[in-house]
């Protein structure tokens, strides 16, 4: 997760001050974990040391709530690449599936066994996004759409895979010949 | 504490086509309200069992019992009077009778159960409205859109309130957004009602709507959930 983005994000439509930025953030994006006070200031010092926030005014009295912190042209920037830029798309757990669907083709174990309690298992969690789902707003909706299409992704590759085994299995007891 | 007797229970199910088999031991026990997805590769046997389980098939062997009555002893009469009182249907296409309104689609059930027409009119609205198309009411399905049909549909399974809904992949014409839709109407539509769900779909999306899935794979099932 790049917090530090999102901050600028937060901070690009109005200065803010720093529990006023933990509540906007978790409003839009604390549902499975808000954010720590600590989090937060930690990452506005890192935007501030390189440029990208400025501290706008500073309230009378103490602790660092009092500061309210600005976005810089610098910081418009980042912000804009970061957006600008697609995210690597990630291998999700097929490398280890794989591995496991190998190891038990190699040791005798049934390998569709594997690939069933992992259906099983992604059933589950896409059961529950659906009911996450079914009683959310929008923002629920939309943010569990994600991981279930991913979800779905990988089940596909599993029924591909199950649908395989036998080639799979072939070409293993072959290369031990 | 004992298990709920199940309200449908179908036990070592075989079915061959000619010479070729579309189910092969498959067994499948539903609970009353539950919400069962069946699903499988295409050519699996998932249709056909649940053909069968809604006493539209028979079996060549093993058994059925729905509320403790073994279908596959029942005639042809009673098997139809059951699936008129007590079971409702939704399929991926054309259920719907082309000459009729929306609103005189869903009442149809309730008037061959012999209900008059007021009556049964005036049920077919609130069910409309429960599925969201009560707009729909005095169109032809040939003008309303697949998504919308599905749910003229679902307001017409439930319509009898019925202990068992079959729905054999009711989102497959639909693109992802109007399938979640009636998947969304459906299932809280028959949560609200108690009646139990079979749904057969190849899609896990949909699947995920049910309390629990079962794979049929070459005619005989599997249930997941024991894959744990």
């Amino acid at each position: 997760m790049s917090l530090g983005q999102m901050l600028l994000g937060l901070l690009e439509t109005q200065p803010r001050h720093g529990y006023d930025i933990k509540r906007l953030y978790d409003e839009h994006f604390g549902r499975d974990r808000s954010l720590h006070y600590g989090q937060v200031y930690s990452t506005l010092s890192r935007l501030l040391k390189n440029g990208l926030v400025v501290v706008e005014g500073v309230e009378a009295g103490g602790g660092p709530d009092r500061k309210k912190y600005a976005i810089t042209e610098a910081g418009v920037t980042d912000l804009a690449d970061w957006l600008g830029h697609p995210e690597s798309p990630q291998p999700y757990l097929q490398s280890t599936l794989y591995q496991k669907v190998v190891l038990a083709l190699l040791t005798g174990r049934p390998a569709a066994d594997i690939l069933d309690l992992q259906r099983a298992e992604h059933l589950r969690a896409m059961r529950e996004l659906t009911r996450r789902k079914l009683d959310g707003d929008l923002a629920d909706e939309l943010v569990c759409d994600h991981a279930l299409f991913h979800l779905e992704a990988d089940l596909r590759w599993l029924e591909l895979t199950a649908a395989r085994l036998d080639e799979l299995a072939a070409r293993i007891t072959e290369s031990q010949r | 504490m004992t298990a709920p007797e199940p309200l449908l229970s179908a036990k070592d199910l075989h079915k061959s086509y000619g010479l070729t088999p579309a189910l092969e031991g498959a067994s499948l026990t539903v609970a009353a309200g539950e919400l069962v997805a069946v699903m499988g590769p295409s050519g699996s046997g998932k249709s056909t069992l649940l053909h069968c389980l809604a006493g539209i098939t028979r079996p060549d062997g093993g058994t059925i019992s729905y509320r403790g009555r073994d279908l596959t002893a029942c005639s042809d009469a009673e098997l139809s009077a059951l699936r008129r009182t007590e079971f409702g249907f939704l399929f991926q296409f054309g259920q719907l009778v082309p000459e009729l309104s929306c609103l005189e689609n869903v009442a149809l059930p309730l008037r061959l159960n012999g209900i008059r027409r007021r009556a049964a009119e005036a049920r077919a609205a609130e069910w409309l409205e429960r599925l969201e198309v009560a707009d729909l009411a005095a169109k032809r399905p040939g003008e309303v859109s697949g998504g919308q049909g599905q749910r003229v549909g679902a307001a017409r399974a439930l319509i009898t309130e019925p202990r068992a809904v079959f729905a054999d992949e009711p989102t497959g014409a639909l693109d992802s957004l109007n399938g979640e839709r009636v998947m969304k109407l459906l299932t809280r539509a028959a949560r609200e009602s108690g009646a139990a769900v079979v749904l057969v779909t190849h899609e896990v999306r949909v699947a995920a709507y049910a309390d629990r899935e079962v794979v049929v794979r070459d005619g005989r099932t599997r249930d997941l959930a024991a894959a744990i």
